[in-house]
């Protein structure tokens, strides 16, 4: 596939993995914002040819993952209701809420529908006037516009059987936040190039400069991990602390302003609940006041009473935060499997514990692994 | 080095929490896994079932000396939309029955029909679907012999569900089985992956997209033929259908209990599937198949197979992705394109396209 496969060039990759070896002279840890990154590096088997020192860990950038449990409730309550017709990305059906996920309700007669754009769902608003469709707003700023943009068409179009369950967040904030807790040792960050196509990088300069840690905007193949990794290692080593495009194809400083555009005229900012990590000021988007009809939560009030239960084994706040590996949590692959997960990290195919669980990451089989990798 | 026990690596799965039957449990994962394992095989207790091929094969015994060995299986289609690119669900009732009957290396010669049809479905799209799935059976060289017609109350189907079963004859000296898989072994791929499930998924209500991928949707069995006249030690074979490659490649490695090891670069996949997968957040090697098989043989005959399966339209872009070895009993490693190693699990229940 053209413009893909390049970036998947194993001779190119190791290229990049020499040049990489040959500029770390100690230890650095990088973090990797975005699971798609997280499952890119497992899947490939990145972080085994890495030199060792240079460890990568593992950010909170997945969007189901850090969906509170509350708005996770909220959504298995609505998709419950028989007036509503429940639209939601596919990854977040199998979420574990406190006592079931979307998919037993979808088994127990709830319509719970997957959709590709927030845009089906007023479709589906549209073909069905007696029924409330509610979609489920998730994700960081990628998904952000077509959401905008699916409140902003609602409106323009007087379509008022739809309604939104946003549970928005941002990344520079999650960025602060981690940088600021005693328990987070992270040298460098490797950002998610498709926020950063959105946004642009300017806001990261300001954080790049006053934590003194190298920010370097990287995208999603191998050789392009390969790239933002050699690139943020070099700064390292140079003792530099900057924001630098490894990913120059797809992102430009500015971002893409009529997006950005969208998500203000829909959106603002708000503190919000990362789930196993505890509430980030200013780090979510809500509706603004003019779009409030389309509030999921405005809509039906009777979703304030809902109340939580987080299983007390699950540690993904910890993973999230990059402070342990997912098979450095003694219920991975036991107690917590895909099947049967405690928390939404094994379960999203963005999730840490997902991308370790499935490309065969266990404590015993990492060692085979990076065996077989050296020979 | 120390010989890892890949089988202690988590707990005996109970059965999964949900009260009520999932999407999941039909996926061709491990939620099927784990509810054939646990509620189906303690009831059903039978030897041939405990085998789990693609078809039992039952032995009878005839009038002299020896038996006849008879394939035998079943299977139910309920796919959505009825008719898709490349085929329908008329002619995919027919070679997925077919196919598991080929996959024990028998020659299928009978097939029964179930029809479930739901009130108002058009007699015009029912006339289609029929008379498909009859050319589908002159093409491959079956009879139907026996049926069945019901019909549910509207809304209580999605249209039309299909059940085939289907007996087949096993040629002596042909010995096929999942458990036969032996280090040294060589796998082999008959074609490109993930085809019919994207051909599917292209047209699904809610989810379409401008492509041109057609569905693998084929009968099998002159290519097993073809196969077992160069070489009738063939010593498994298996039609990657739901769970894709990964999961036809994992159900042989834990039925034989022995390590595959695959090149996920060698695995043909054509560039209009990969786009759409790439799109949609999935991984080709766990999309659906009806048309490909994977072959384990010994190593002596994998030229003269592969040499075979290329001479026939349906393996024209077969290869060879690996090979079978004693480490690691039950477990699929494949070196990834940037020469890592990782392990290729079965898919956990349906496949979810992802967020971002």
């Amino acid at each position: 596939m053209k413009y893909l496969d390049e970036y998947r060039d194993g001779k190119l990759t190791r290229r990049l993995l020499k040049e990489i070896a040959e500029t770390v002279t100690q230890p650095w840890k990088l973090m990797e914002v975005c699971g798609g990154q997280t499952h890119s590096i497992i899947k490939s088997g990145l972080d085994q040819l890495l030199p060792p020192g240079l460890e990568l860990v593992h950010g909170p950038g997945c969007p189901v993952c850090v969906t509170p449990l509350e708005l996770i409730d909220k959504a298995i309550a609505l998709a419950s209701n028989p007036n509503v017709i429940f639209t939601s990305f596919g990854d977040m059906l199998r979420v574990p809420g406190s006592s079931q996920d979307l998919f037993s309700v979808k088994a127990a007669g709830g319509d719970v529908r997957i959709v590709y754009s927030p845009l089906d769902s007023l479709k589906v608003a549209l073909q069905n006037p007696d029924k409330t469709v509610v979609f489920f707003g998730i994700g960081f700023e990628t998904t952000a516009p077509a959401n905008a943009m699916a409140v902003v068409q609602a409106k323009k179009q007087h379509i008022e059987n739809f309604a939104m369950l946003v549970s928005h967040v941002t990344v520079p904030p999650a960025i602060v936040a981690l940088m600021e807790s005693p328990d987070v040792q992270v040298n460098g960050f490797l950002a998610a190039g498709h926020v950063c196509t959105v946004m642009g990088y300017w806001e990261y300069e300001p954080l790049a400069e006053k934590y003194n840690v190298p920010i370097v905007v990287t995208g999603f193949e191998p050789v392009d991990l390969a790239r933002g990794i050699l690139m943020c290692a070099k700064q390292l080593e140079q003792g530099r602390a900057q924001v630098e495009n490894a990913y120059a194809r797809s992102v430009q400083s500015a971002g893409n302003l009529p997006a950005q555009k969208i998500i203000n005229q829909a959106f603002e900012a708000c503190d919000r609940p990362w789930r196993g990590i505890g509430v980030i000021p200013q780090s979510g988007y809500r509706l603004r006041p003019d779009y409030a009809q389309y509030d999921a939560e405005l809509q039906f009030p009777e979703l304030q009473q809902i109340s939580p239960e987080e299983s007390e084994l699950c540690i993904s706040g910890q993973v999230l935060q990059g402070i342990i590996k997912p098979n450095g949590c003694p219920a991975f692959g036991k107690q917590c499997t895909p099947l049967t997960p405690l928390g939404a990290t094994m379960v999203s195919s963005e999730g840490a514990c997902a991308a370790y669980f499935r490309y065969g990451r266990h404590e015993q089989v990492s060692q085979h692994l990076a065996v077989q990798a050296l020979d | 080095m120390e010989k890892i026990q890949f089988s202690s690596w988590v707990c005996p799965l109970p059965l999964r929490s949900y009260p009520t039957v999932v999407m999941g449990h039909g996926s061709g994962g491990k939620m099927m896994q784990d509810l054939i394992e646990h509620m189906f095989k303690p009831l059903f207790q039978s030897s041939v079932l405990d085998q789990m091929g693609d078809s039992a094969v039952v032995a009878i015994p005839t009038n002299g000396a020896g038996s006849t060995r008879l394939a035998f299986s079943t299977d139910s289609f309920v796919v959505n939309p009825l008719i898709f690119p490349g085929g329908n669900i008329g002619t995919l009732a027919v070679h997925g029955t077919v196919n598991d009957l080929a996959m024990s290396g028998a020659q299928p010669k009978f097939l029964s029909v179930g029809f479930i049809l739901e009130e108002g479905l058009p007699m015009d799209t029912l006339g289609e679907i029929a008379s498909s799935l009859a050319e589908a059976c002159r093409d491959a060289g079956v009879e139907v012999v026996t049926g069945d017609t019901k019909v549910v109350n509207k809304g209580h189907g999605d249209g039309l569900y299909i059940n085939t079963a289907g007996v087949g004859v096993i040629p002596s000296g042909v010995d096929i089985s999942p458990q036969y898989a032996q280090p040294g072994d060589v796998i082999l791929l008959s074609g490109t992956v993930g085809d019919h499930g994207m051909a599917i998924m292209s047209v699904r209500q809610g989810l379409s997209f401008e492509t041109h991928i057609l569905s693998d949707s084929a009968a099998l069995h002159s290519l097993v033929a073809c196969m077992l006249a160069v070489s009738p030690g063939i010593h498994c074979l298996r039609d990657a259908t739901r769970g894709g490659l990964t999961a036809a490649l994992n159900e042989l490695a834990l039925a034989s209990q022995v390590g595959f090891e695959i090149e996920e670069q060698l695995v043909p996949v054509n560039p209009a599937v990969h786009s759409a997968c790439e799109m949609l957040g999935l991984d080709p090697f766990y999309v659906a198949n009806e048309g490909k098989l994977v072959a384990v043989l010994p190593a002596e005959v994998a030229d003269e197979v592969l040499s075979a399966m290329r001479d026939h339209p349906l393996g024209r872009d077969a290869v060879q992705i690996g090979r079978v070895v004693a480490d690691h009993p039950g477990v699929v490693l494949t070196k990834t394109s940037i020469g890592a190693m990782r392990v290729l699990d079965l898919p956990a229940g349906e496949l979810l396209p992802r967020i971002c």
